[in-house]
């Protein structure tokens, strides 16, 4: 019965979307801002439905009602529960009824957030939301129905595959897509700008919260899916440039240039139509991502099913709001006047210049992970594009614009002076210069990239605080040696400044544990109890090998003792072969162990016939820096979140429109 | 500084930093990109000894050999031909013989496979693509044929990684 009502409900909250479409056009048209009120009850309405049916299906998979295909198909009496919950999401249809949940949630904040937008933007931007409520709704309805029911119903699920029974991969999702999701947002801010014909720094103040909110979901998401490939994949790597990791980190690539061309757009009145193009691809890579990973074109962990109408369905989709957007952009964005000027040397032209790398390693990506399948369709020719194409290609593009970015804050806004800022600079880009040429020399003989990785990333550290400090002493007049003055002046602050710097020295920390992968190393073989193997500096002992029982597998799990070189004892690692039996599949656990920064990583391989196991050991350097680092970029998203700038309302700036009373609605 | 001259310079550097990336993509197109070959592609065509590719295709039974070091021998066939093949290194876990799999790697003068990654499935129901593209050209793939059902053997590729071959799941209600 609940599922039926949660069917019904996700019914409803299509109905509601399609009000939520039609009434804010009806009132731009009337002029009756009582219509434009509407908009924002269905918006909240809408939400309401679509968290109803979702709580039905979780309800539906946590009392493992198997009369229900989607529970059967992904899950087991015997699953803990945190994976029967995590599972809602872990299958095509429910991670769909994900997506529009945080679609509405989204759309029901800005309706509940009155005072952060002008009235007449915000319906018009829950119109465009709803509409594309509306068509993701008829998309699930129609092809990914996650209520549909078994006739007769089964006594045991199919269990959830067992690579996605894993903590980290519980949250994955959700993440992710209150990231990719969020930025829908900003898609329907550009897109009501656009049939407004109008645009100004208070749309870019009202539309940047929800664009940095958006991007740090996005940026835990991706670090949290890139962390779990790390760990549960057992192959020690951390980025494989897969299309279905390039799917998601293209949009964040498109957001971040977005949130900076909104800080120069909000600040000065400049770049309005190149924002809002980038609003518009960011959603748009968004939607792309979607449709590669949805839609089964790519074979990988996350196309749970794939269906040639889902596959058809989702590129309609994608060519209504790609190509509708785009024709709208055509069409009004000359309409929008042309805003502030600026000197190429300054704030804004380091901004551009952010913007114009950020788009080109955004496209690299684009053309590698595309390319291969237009040229498949085309010729019927298979290739790979893998990591080297990206390398090559991303990495050139990346290095320039770290380089620019501590620079760029160094410039003043409207017209900056280069010499200026590069004395500014000038410790920073020594110091780092030394500690690069310093690991270089420690490790003469090593990779040479990574001590000048190195050097880039305390660049940017470096650069970071230089930035807090600078705008702590003051300018002109008001510049102060006194250090305790330094201190007070720092803590005061506004949040933005300390979260920008935040943000950008999580960067550098990402740069640094990166580059220290440069000098990791792996070791091979076959142990047998009592036997080592070696990988840096450390080595590790099996202790033994023996079978163990789960609540859904069994596993053969072996133990194994790290050492330094010298002797000392590190630690203990587990790592196992697990066997689930309701999927016939068997997945290797590694084993982990953290020492600083740095991991020593094991691996579990087959079993020989003489007792013997096959073993991986990996000596990481300072990998975590490099989920570190996106963490503390998000905290940063976070912290300038808080400040009081993006709380406070918009003052209502735009003078009223008279309202043509004269005209009487037909 | 003319608003004619700021727009000059917008341009230029818009345009050296779009040269610059379509430099690269064109550069790393030429030489980073690696094809996909069947064993049968492999028998007709001249490839050129170290050239890196893709080969996939079923693991031969039998022929699966383990050496000292984690080193493992073994041939993969699409059934018209078959190519021997080398790694060292942990199989994947759903690595298995009569089953699909994809190795990357280079191809040896004397006509030896050494492959420095091997991947299977992601799921016990899925074929690697190409692998079973590369099967259905050789003729050599049934729609739910002989394969049906048999742990590891999976069914055709695009399909649901847990559509019903399995009769105890029933019909579908709806879809």
């Amino acid at each position: 019965m609940i599922v039926e009502t949660g069917h019904f409900a996700l019914a409803l909250a299509l109905a509601i979307s399609l009000v939520q479409t039609v009434m804010p056009i009806w009132a731009a048209r009337s002029g009756d801002p009582a219509l434009r009120q509407i908009a924002s009850q269905a918006a909240l309405g809408a939400f309401a439905c679509v968290l109803f049916a979702f709580a039905a299906l979780t309800y539906a998979h946590v009392t493992s009602d198997f009369s229900v295909q989607n529970v059967v198909e992904n899950s087991h009496t015997q699953k803990p529960l945190i994976y029967k919950i995590s599972g809602v999401w872990g299958n095509h249809e429910g991670s769909m009824l994900l997506w529009v949940l945080i679609l509405t949630l989204f759309g029901a904040c800005v309706a509940a957030a009155k005072n952060a937008v002008p009235p007449r933007l915000r319906a018009n931007t829950l119109g465009v939301q709803g509409l594309i409520t509306v068509v993701f709704v008829l998309f699930i309805i129609t092809t990914s129905n996650p209520f549909s029911r078994v006739i007769p119903a089964p006594l045991e699920g199919n269990d959830l595959n067992p690579l996605l029974q894993d903590p980290g991969l519980a949250i994955h999702p959700p993440l992710l897509y209150i990231g990719y999701v969020g930025f829908s947002i900003s898609f329907a801010f550009a897109v009501a700008a656009l049939i407004d014909g109008r645009i100004d720094a208070v749309w870019a103040r009202a539309v940047r919260p929800w664009t940095l909110t958006a991007w740090c979901f996005l940026t835990l998401g991706i670090a949290m899916g890139s962390y779990w490939a790390y760990y549960e994949l057992g192959w020690g790597g951390w980025w494989f440039w897969d299309p279905v990791e390039n799917a998601s980190l293209m949009p964040w690539i498109a957001g971040t240039a977005l949130l900076h061309s909104t800080v120069v757009m909000e600040k000065r009145d400049a770049l309005k139509v190149w924002t809002v193009l980038l609003a518009i691809l960011t959603f748009s890579l968004s939607l792309i991502g979607t449709f590669l990973v949805r839609s089964g074109v790519i074979t990988s962990v996350h196309s749970f099913a794939t269906d040639p109408t889902r596959g058809v369905f989702i590129l309609a989709i994608l060519v209504l709001f790609i190509g509708g957007s785009l024709t709208l952009f055509a069409w009004r964005a000359p309409l929008l006047r042309q805003g502030g000027l600026f000197a190429p040397i300054s704030r804004e032209g380091s901004l551009v210049l952010n913007n114009l790398f950020l788009v080109a390693g955004c496209a690299t990506v684009l053309v590698g992970t595309l390319y291969p399948l237009l040229l498949e369709m085309l010729t019927g020719e298979k290739i790979t594009v893998g990591p080297p194409f990206f390398n090559s290609t991303f990495v050139p593009l990346a290095i320039p614009l770290l380089l620019i970015v501590p620079f760029g804050q160094a410039l003043a806004w409207k017209r900056g002076d280069v010499l200026a800022a590069a004395q500014r600079l000038f410790a920073a880009l020594a110091v780092a210069l030394v500690i690069g040429f310093a690991v270089l020399a420690l490790t003469w003989g090593g990779p040479v990239m990574a001590p000048l990785g190195i050097g880039l990333g305390a660049y940017l550290l470096i650069g970071s605080a230089l930035e807090i400090v600078a705008r702590a002493r003051g300018y002109g007049a008001s510049r102060t040696r006194s250090l305790g003055q330094i201190g007070r002046r720092a803590l005061g602050l506004p949040r933005s400044a300390w979260g920008t710097a935040l943000a950008h020295a999580g960067v550098g920390i990402v740069v640094l544990g990166i580059a220290a992968q440069g000098w990791a190393t792996e070791g091979l073989g076959t142990l047998k109890p009592g036997q080592s193997l070696t990988a840096g500096p450390y080595t590790a002992t099996l202790d033994r090998v023996g079978p163990r029982q789960g609540p859904n597998y069994e596993e053969a799990a072996a133990s194994l003792t790290i050492r330094t070189r010298a002797g000392d004892e590190v630690g203990q690692v587990e790592t196992g072969k697990r066997f689930y039996p309701s999927r016939k599949m068997a997945v290797t656990e590694s084993g982990l162990l953290t020492i600083g920064a740095s991991q020593v990583y094991a691996s579990l391989g087959e079993m020989g016939q003489d007792g013997g196991v096959g073993l991986r050991l990996y000596y990481k350097p300072l990998v975590l820096l490099i989920w570190l680092g996106a963490v503390v970029m998000a905290l940063g998203g976070g912290l300038s979140l808080t400040d009081r700038r993006m709380r406070v309302g918009v003052p209502a700036k735009a003078k009223a429109r008279p309202i043509p009373n004269a005209v009487p609605a037909e | 500084m003319t608003r004619k001259s700021r727009r000059l310079i917008l341009i230029a550097a818009c345009g050296s930093v779009l040269a610059l990336a379509v430099g690269l993509i064109l550069f790393a197109m030429s030489g980073s990109i690696v094809f996909f070959r069947s064993p049968s592609d492999i028998a007709q065509q001249n490839i050129a000894p170290g050239t890196r590719l893709r080969l996939g295709g079923l693991v031969k039974d039998g022929s699966l050999r383990r050496g000292p070091d984690q080193s493992v021998d073994f041939a993969v066939t699409d059934t018209n031909a078959t190519v021997a093949v080398q790694y060292k290194g942990l199989l994947p876990d759903l690595f298995r013989e009569g089953q699909g799999v994809v190795a990357e790697g280079v191809l040896e003068p004397g006509g030896v496979f050494r492959a420095d990654t091997v991947l299977a499935k992601h799921d016990e129901s899925y074929m690697p693509r190409e692998v079973a593209d590369a099967l259905k050209a050789q003729g050599r793939w049934q729609e739910g044929g002989p394969n049906k059902g048999g742990p590891g053997t999976g069914g055709p590729a695009p399909k649901p990684a847990t559509a019903s071959t399995d009769s105890t799941l029933g019909a579908r209600s709806e879809r």
